[in-house]
């Protein structure tokens, strides 16, 4: 019988080092990107040069060898700060270097990983397309094998870290034929940038994540050699799949920094804040949310770390990966919206904090299977 | 270029709070740190050895085993070895018994060219431990570096002594204690984490694995002794005074002066 | 607790010589030989590597013979000219030990010890600032400060004299030196101590400093080893006020130098430009705010913020405004502080910017408005306009720098 609440004090020093590293660069500027709806490749690059990227890659693939809650740990730490820069590192390490990790080939591997792990580059992921978000069936996405080489067709958007000036490329799921039962076939390609007939679109106004880079692509017969397929042709929706799964537990991660750092906010400020003649910590209304945001915290963290210990010992984690995202997603919601209500006005204004987590959380629920798509995900899981 | 690093385990001062009835310090619940001074120390140290061919860094410290998570941190920032001196017998040391009890375990090191110190700690706060062990291993001392040099066995130090900048020479092996100003120390590298819990080995040293003279280790080796602690209670009066200008600064001046905030 | 040499153990080898600060061990027939006077320090035993010298009769804790330590004897820093400031607080205060001690019936000498080269009359004037004894060491060797024979000299004056108390200041120079001299005295240092006082009971010197960040203060005792060392603030003890009739008697002390002595080579001496320190790090920060009006009113402010030695800071309206960098915005969105002393000028204090300053020790705050939030976050107010209260407190700062130099 093995019951054991204590965490290893490596884990201790992870955090540590995440947040020492948040809160001395990332902190002072966040804001300030935000507002400007700027990306910043110094702040993508310190991240590498700490060693965030490739935190689950094997060292001898230039990783850091780091496992799973290491992981999770950092991404939360980062997004405790700034949801901008944690969804830059989170979909770096699990859809931009996780793949090719994976699925790809040993040259694949040393010839990507290396600079991605340390954060010299990036790659996207580009899955979604404008007329298949949750329903990733009706991908149109194409590419036809021409000798030796593929042809790409097509469109993805919303896809993050698609379009700095560090891109290396982008992961794109594409059909590449059909299967006996008449279901489409799916092939992943790398595809890189400034490869003729690609090109890209950053997509600008967004209300959250205004430090993150979100791009178009576009393949206007663009000519790829048969190096750029990972793993093998027809794997591409296992690989989806697979990637999400694992995705979805570092948007778990950023749900849960997210809410961390906007009760942190919440707490502090009720300390300070006098009205009625006491600090609104003491009153009882305020107080109930404090501890209800608290609670909820803690649950989300029991939750996502269960996961992550499935994932780490190669069980099946596709339910728990499930209700993580969708259950730290919402808390972070819920969390942020009190924050916010406890600031009260001031909590409408950017000197504040809690205003950037209120609108950054509310990706969450939506990025890498909406919580809809998610219930599905969990009421199959159990029979439904 | 061998280095020693000495570090110390603090509470974050800026996290003690103070009981305000018994002026007893809170210390529950109060992260310990690495003291920020040694932290630069140690990247000093790290800059030093990469400027040479060869050598290694090791940190020592003096604590409970509980320090042993501060020589981790020191591991995780890339030093090579970490060594903690701890024994029941060291509890209760000054400053005088604390540097005497480190130079008996710098004594059985053996190599070093050169030692390193953060100025002072956060909570002690007397600067003392470094210049005191300078003295009982018969080193050159500088102390307040804010620039190292080395060319072979000879170390230039820039040090802020007040109102001056004093450049000083000495020949290695030499004790050297950095001001908060010489560099920024670096951020703990996540793989460097997983090397120094994975890789690395905490060596403690007990009573017995030094040579030490017992009248000067611990309680009884220590000179100074804590008479009483106690608190400035202090909250915000709020007084509100309204008199003409130059009244004003009469008094600004007398409150400054009163609390000794004038520095001259 | 007498120390005894084991003669069968004591090889000759000469190190407790040197060792002994009070040079009572001298060589006869190739043997350690004790002659009287020994304090029991214990530094010879700290040094024989033959275990043959020891305490006899050793009670688990070293006892020094306490009853051969007299009189307060005073580390002068200086410029070659003139005395430095804390220097001459030390006297004073070591003037006020001695009149405690004399109405505990003990009677106490203060001593200047004077280190340097072409001194002129500043031994004249440390009797006149309440010394009744100078030593001084004249010697070019000694012309600039220097560790290594800095610590020879001082040892073997309070070797010689044996001081009951060593004061120094806590300046740099005090803090470099005073800690290399308590340990090769075997004795205690207590740093930056804030006030000092003869206990009635025991007549020993009760040292207080600060200590974890300023939160609390530690009263510390040096019971049972000489002299009682202690680095004392610059600023808070009072000067003894100049008597240029007071008598006091002066003697010239040579130091034996080696070339073996010389271990720390001054290369240069620079005069420090005023150093900006980070506001994070500031131990006084002036700020503005919107009550300044505009540019001209924070240089106001820095006119100040100069003669204190202090930082200069901003609200965010006045960050806003343009009149000052970003690098100077103080609170939530700014930065946070912790000086011992900020003065907010104009600054009404929104609360995001009192987020920013609640952790300072002292605050003053100068506005027109006896209403502004600021008031309650303040230890003093003073009503009024900044315009006309800034200026007149610059020049009486100057006046009183100039007044106490």
């Amino acid at each position: 019988m093995k019951l054991c609440y204590q965490m290893d004090e490596k884990y201790e020093m992870i955090r540590m080092a995440a947040r020492e590293f948040a809160e001395g660069e990332i902190k002072p500027v966040a804001g300030e990107l935000d507002e400007k709806e700027e990306f910043s490749v110094s702040l993508t690059q310190q991240m590498g040069d700490i060693g965030l990227f490739g935190m689950t890659v094997p060292e001898e693939h230039g990783g850091q060898g780091l496992d799973y809650i290491s992981y999770i740990i950092a991404v939360e730490e980062i997004a405790r700060v700034d949801g901008s820069q944690a969804a830059t590192l989170a979909a770096g390490n699990s859809l931009g270097i996780d793949p090719i990790d994976k699925f790809g080939s040993e040259s694949q591997c040393r010839k990507y990983l290396p600079d991605l792990c340390q954060g010299k580059t990036l790659m996207g992921f580009g899955l979604t397309e404008p007329n298949a978000g949750s329903d990733a069936g009706a991908t149109s996405t194409t590419a036809v094998k021409e000798g030796d080489s593929w042809v790409i067709n097509g469109r993805k958007t919303m896809t993050t870290n698609a379009n700095t000036p560090i891109t290396k490329g982008s992961i794109v799921q594409a059909i590449t034929g059909a299967r006996p039962d008449g279901k489409p076939d799916y092939t992943c390609f790398i595809v890189e940038n400034g490869t003729p007939g690609f090109t890209l679109n950053t997509m600008k106004r967004k209300f959250m994540w205004r430090g993150s880079n979100t791009a178009e692509l576009f393949f206007n017969n663009c000519r790829v050699s048969n190096d750029a397929v990972l793993g093998n042709p027809g794997d591409g929706f296992k690989q989806m799949l697979a990637t999400l799964d694992g995705g979805r537990l570092s948007i778990g991660a950023m749900g849960i920094g997210c809410a961390q750092g906007a009760y942190e906010a919440a707490l502090r400020y009720s300390k300070e804040r006098i009205q009625f003649g006491r600090p609104i910590c003491k009153q009882q209304a305020i107080a109930f949310k404090l501890a209800d945001m608290e609670l909820k915290i803690e649950l989300a963290r029991n939750l996502l770390y269960k996961a992550c210990w499935l994932a780490e010992n190669k069980r099946p984690f596709g339910k728990e990966a499930a209700m993580s995202k969708l259950y730290c997603s919402e808390i972070a919601r819920e969390v942020a919206d009190e924050a916010v209500q406890i600031h009260g006005g001031y909590g409408l204004f950017k000197d504040y904090d809690v205003e950037r987590f209120y609108r950054d959380q509310r990706l969450l629920q939506i990025g890498e299977g909406t919580s809809e798509i998610l219930r599905i995900v969990i009421s199959r899981a159990i029979g439904c | 270029m061998n280095i020693i690093v000495t570090v110390k385990q603090v509470p974050d001062t800026h996290e003690v709070k103070i009981d305000p009835k018994t002026g007893a310090l809170i210390r529950e619940g109060v992260p310990s740190i690495i003291n920020p001074e040694d932290k630069n120390a140690i990247e000093e140290a790290l800059r030093l050895k990469k400027s040479s061919d060869d050598g290694e860094v090791t940190v020592l410290s003096m604590g409970p085993l509980q320090a042993e998570s501060t020589l981790r941190e020191a591991l995780s920032m890339g030093v090579d070895r970490a060594i903690l001196v701890s024994d029941r017998a060291f509890a209760g040391a000054d400053t005088l018994a604390t540097s005497y009890t480190l130079s008996m375990a710098i004594k059985k090191i053996e190599r070093y060219d050169l030692i390193l110190c953060g100025s002072q700690t956060i909570d002690g706060e007397t600067g003392q431990v470094g210049p005191q062990l300078a003295e009982w291993l018969d080193l050159p001392q500088a102390t307040h570096a804010e620039e190292i040099n080395i060319q072979g066995n000879l170390v230039t130090v820039k040090s802020n002594f007040d109102s001056v900048t004093r450049v000083m020479e000495m020949k290695t092996p030499a004790l050297i204690t950095v001001s908060n100003r010489i560099n920024k120390p670096r951020y703990k590298h996540m793989n460097k984490v997983l090397r120094a819990y994975r890789d690395k080995a905490v060596v403690t040293w007990s009573k017995e694995d030094l040579k030490l003279n017992p009248i000067r280790i611990g309680l009884n080796g220590s000179p100074t002794w804590v008479r009483k602690t106690f608190v400035h209670s202090h909250s915000r009066d709020g007084i509100v005074v309204e008199k003409p200008a130059a009244n004003c600064a009469e008094d600004i001046l007398d409150f400054i002066l009163e609390k000794a905030l004038l520095k001259l | 607790m007498p120390v005894i040499v084991h003669e069968e153990k004591c090889t000759g080898c000469k190190l407790c010589v040197a060792a002994c600060p009070y040079t009572v061990i001298s060589m006869q027939e190739e043997k350690a030989v004790l002659l009287p006077g020994c304090t029991y320090c214990g530094a010879c035993i700290d040094t024989c590597e033959f275990g043959a010298i020891t305490f006899e009769d050793f009670q688990g804790r070293l006892c020094m013979d306490v009853a051969l330590f007299k009189g307060t004897h005073v580390f002068i820093e200086h410029d070659n000219q003139t005395a430095s400031k804390v220097s001459l607080e030390l006297l004073g205060k070591a003037r006020g030990l001695a009149d405690e001690f004399s109405r505990q019936g003990k009677d106490q000498l203060v001593t200047a010890i004077l280190i340097g080269y072409e001194l002129g009359d500043m031994a004249d004037e440390l009797i006149a600032y309440g010394a009744d004894h100078v030593i001084v060491v004249n010697d070019e060797s000694f012309k600039m400060y220097r560790t290594d024979i800095y610590t020879k000299a001082i040892v073997q004056i309070a070797g010689v004299k044996k001081p009951e108390i060593l004061l120094f200041g806590a300046t740099a120079q005090g803090r470099d030196l005073a800690p290399r001299i308590a340990s090769r005295l075997r004795t205690g240092l207590t740093a930056d101590c804030t006030a000092l006082e003869i206990c009635k009971d025991e007549g020993i010197l009760l040292q207080t400093k600060p200590a974890f960040g300023g939160n609390m203060m530690v009263t510390i005792a040096c019971p049972d080893n000489r002299p009682q060392m202690a680095t004392v603030r610059p600023g808070v003890m009072k000067k003894y006020p100049r008597d240029p009739d007071k008598i006091g008697t002066k003697e010239v002390m040579k130091i034996d130098l080696d070339e073996n002595d010389f271990i720390i080579h001054i290369r240069d001496i620079m005069a420090s430009t005023k150093k900006h320190v980070k506001l994070e790090d500031a131990e006084i920060i002036v700020a503005g705010g919107h009550g300044v009006n505009n540019q001209q009113g924070l240089k106001i402010l820095e006119t100040l913020s100069d003669e204190l030695g202090a930082e200069l800071g901003a609200s965010r309206a006045a960050v806003d405004e343009g009149w000052i960098g970003q690098d100077h915005q103080i609170g939530q969105t700014g930065k946070t502080v912790q000086p011992d002393l900020y003065i907010a000028c104009g600054i009404s204090g929104s609360l995001q910017h009192l987020a920013g300053i609640s952790q300072s020790k002292y605050i003053i705050a100068i506005n027109t408005d006896r209403k502004a939030p600021i008031v309650s976050a303040s230890d003093v107010t003073f009503i009024g306009d900044l315009f006309q209260i800034v200026p007149v407190l610059k020049d009486k700062i100057r006046e009183y720098k100039k007044r106490t130099d």
